[in-house]
């Protein structure tokens, strides 16, 4: 496995793949089933749950809907604050600023703070490609990368591992790591800080992300649990945040509801340990150069896109992977994307186009539109409802070419256009399955029925239907 | 009451025992039961796979049925939920204001039949018996869309003789979702095998659901491991008498 999501199978394929890995099911089903046994015990605390979840969900949508005034607005008080604020498209643009941005300062390597916008454009890759490393901070970020790995989950990157496999990685790619290291987590946790403070005191850039960006004072905000963002925030000389363009809150007092639904949903946390927040730069204290640039790469797409742009709400809490079943059997990788699960479905898709590549189409149909995720979404975002449309958007890219499946439903369409062509189907059915059947069941069966017969009997269609039963009572 | 009859195509196709179920729960609690005739299919699977536009002209034939019937019953979750929640979205996206008009009139007359029997009906002992171990599994759209709650199972304590045993993980999807069944079969499969093994933890004789789509999906894995335990839609539990 490498670094990047290029060339990625179809979902179906890619889930078939991971099924067969039983240590990974096993992590899986252990992990998310301990975060959601967390978060609901947090959640259930808050008697206001729900009218924290509408606040959260109209902030978001007030957000979007007026996002030109309140990026420019962030803007103005960014650069009032010291800081520069660039604009860029995609991720090429993004990482060409970036890199820009390394080399005037001198540095061929950067500390980074765990990102979801970074892996999105692929900046590390970008980076190595300039001459410049990058070091992941965050450990599970960190364990990915020295796995030269791809991360499974939004919160916990590294969820497909276990502690013999991390410690295997640590000994193999970590300077200084000796036999001597077991797989005891806190031993672990002891290597990793040895190496990234080496790391802290030397970097002279640092990288990150942001959870929040709150335009009417020009803040940026980070929440983490490790304190290693904060070292990367505070101790360089130079700071650069990639943001997406959808992470803005108005104001402060909107910052407060989102900090009240982020934790509790993301880490079962009622606070996250480490929240820190900067407005551009303050002499004598951080860093002296601050950089902003805020990132589209499909966003706008996707916000003019009446049913697709409530994705853009998410704060990327992680709490509809840990409910889903689909996401709890394959785990992240199949999604072929830095954002898997539920909303990764619908994220992917629209950020990358539905057409875009081989694993972007079949994302809205890796799901049984089961609802537990929408359950959860402390922005309430109708995943559901997203996974449909994007659907409906996957089959009209398509339309005007050859399709067995299209066939199919036309076919279907016909025999549902009137009760007289229904019964003819009804009649087709009931002889087509008496010819299949065996001892009352039909059994595997060849070509298109190959994937509901696998595994699966059926049982034999009745020959009177509802409706001849009802006509003859 | 005068009780309108949407069977659903899959029911009236796979499944005529369950139809014959409702109706003879309906007609011994008192209702008179009709069917008009001219009813096909809901468009739920057309509109689940994308095909939004194929979907148009079903919703329009949906409508035209069932205009004249003040309650409208049918024994399944999944295509309750798809009339209710997503009719409108076909209306919307076809342009048609008048078919909009009429899916809004029509749509909240639609009800699944234990949500009929428990808010509309206002019964919960139907005067049934069925006298074996029998565990339910809350499908996903009766639980999220429809958010049956207790009702099923308020139905299913008052049968006599029934020995009701709560499936562990109750809650998590069966696996089925449709195509999906068939798009994702492997990991639908994996799902499906995960509720077998908690249905047969229960000891249970029957699985019993809202939706014979699921129960389809399931008692095709549990027929293939050879298992006895039989799916059964609740209405048939519900329809069940003394000798």
């Amino acid at each position: 496995m490498t670094g990047t999501w290029l060339g990625m199978p179809p979902f179906p394929e890619a889930a078939r793949k991971a099924l067969g890995d039983t240590q990974l099911r096993t992590n899986l089903r252990k992990a998310t089933g301990t975060i959601r046994g967390k978060r609901a015990a947090v959640v259930a605390e808050r008697a206001d749950w729900e009218a924290l979840r509408v606040a959260g969900k109209e902030i978001k949508d007030r957000t979007l809907h007026n996002l030109d005034t309140y990026l420019e607005q962030l803007e103005r008080n960014v650069t009032a604050a010291g800081g520069v604020v660039h604009w860029a498209r995609d991720a090429a643009e993004a990482n060409r600023i970036v890199i820009d941005l390394v080399r005037a300062a001198d540095a061929d390597e950067v500390v980074k703070v765990k990102s979801m916008a970074t892996q999105e454009i692929e900046l590390n890759e970008a980076l190595a490609e300039a001459g410049i490393a990058a070091y992941e901070t965050d450990l599970a970020e960190l364990i990915v990368q020295l796995g030269h790995d791809r991360p499974s989950h939004i919160l916990v990157p590294a969820i497909h591992r276990n502690r013999a496999e991390i410690r295997d990685i640590f000994l193999r790619e970590m300077p200084g790591v000796t036999e001597a290291l077991t797989d005891d987590p806190a031993e672990l946790a002891a290597a990793a800080r040895a190496h990234l403070r080496r790391k802290f005191l030397t970097a002279k850039v640092a990288v990150s992300g942001a959870n929040f960006a709150v335009a009417d004072s020009g803040t940026l905000v980070v929440v983490e649990s490790e304190g290693n963002g904060r070292m990367c925030l505070t101790l360089p000389e130079v700071l650069i945040s990639v943001v997406g363009i959808e992470k803005l809150v108005p104001t402060w007092q909107d910052l407060e509801v989102m900090l009240q639904l982020l934790p509790r949903s993301s880490t079962g946390e009622r606070m996250n340990p480490y929240t820190s927040t900067w407005t551009g730069v303050t002499p004598g204290d951080g860093p002296r150069e601050f950089h902003l640039i805020l990132l589209d790469n499909g966003r706008t797409d996707a916000l003019a896109d009446d049913i697709g742009r409530q994705a853009l709400r998410c704060i990327r809490c992680s709490a509809c992977l840990n409910v889903c079943p689909v996401y709890e059997r394959t785990g992240g990788h199949a999604y072929g994307s830095v954002y898997p699960g539920p909303i990764g479905a619908i994220l992917t898709p629209q950020l990358r186009g539905v057409t875009a590549d081989e694993v972007s189409p079949t994302l809205p149909f890796a799901s049984t539109l089961c609802g537990a995720c929408y359950e959860v979404c402390p922005v309430l975002i109708d995943i559901p409802q997203a996974l449909v449309h994007l659907r409906a958007k996957a089959v009209d890219a398509k339309r005007g070419k050859p399709s067995a499946e299209r066939a199919a439903m036309r076919v279907a369409q016909w025999f549902f256009g009137s009760s007289r062509r229904l019964r003819v189907a009804q009649r087709l059915v009931a002889t087509g399955g008496r010819v299949l059947s065996r001892r009352g069941r039909i059994g595997r069966l060849p070509g298109p029925l190959k994937g509901w017969s696998g595994a699966r009997d059926t049982a034999t269609p009745p020959r009177r239907t509802f409706r001849t039963w009802w006509e003859s009572r | 009451m005068r009780v309108a009859l949407f069977i659903t195509c899959f029911n009236d196709t796979l499944f005529p025992a369950t139809g014959q179920a409702v109706v003879r729960v309906l007609e011994r609690l008192g209702h008179e039961v009709v069917f008009p005739p001219d009813q096909t299919c809901c468009g739920q699977m057309h509109f689940n796979t994308g095909y939004q536009r194929e979907c148009v002209p079903l919703v329009r034939s949906f409508v035209d049925t069932f205009a004249d019937a003040d309650v409208v019953v049918a024994p399944s979750a999944s295509c309750v939920g798809m009339v209710r929640d997503f009719h409108g979205r076909v209306a919307e996206v076809s342009g048609d204001r008048g078919l909009a008009a009429a899916v809004a009139e029509t749509a909240p007359r639609v009800h699944e039949f234990t949500e009929f029997l428990v808010d509309i009906a206002g019964v919960t002992d139907v005067g049934a018996y069925f006298p074996h171990r029998v565990t339910y599994h809350p499908t996903c759209h009766g639980l999220r869309l429809l958010k049956l709650g207790d009702r099923p199972q308020a139905l299913l304590r008052a049968v006599e003789g029934i020995d009701l045993v709560d499936l562990p993980d109750a809650t998590e999807c069966c696996g089925f979702g449709g195509t999906f069944a068939v798009k994702n079969s492997d990991v639908s499969v994996a799902m499906g095998t995960d509720k077998v093994a908690r249905v047969l933890a229960t000891g249970a004789e029957v699985l019993t659901a809202a939706d014979n789509s699921c129960l389809m999906h399931v008692g095709g894995l549990l027929s293939r491991s050879k298992s006895s335990v039989r799916v059964m839609h609740l209405a048939e539990i519900l329809a069940g008498e003394r000798g």
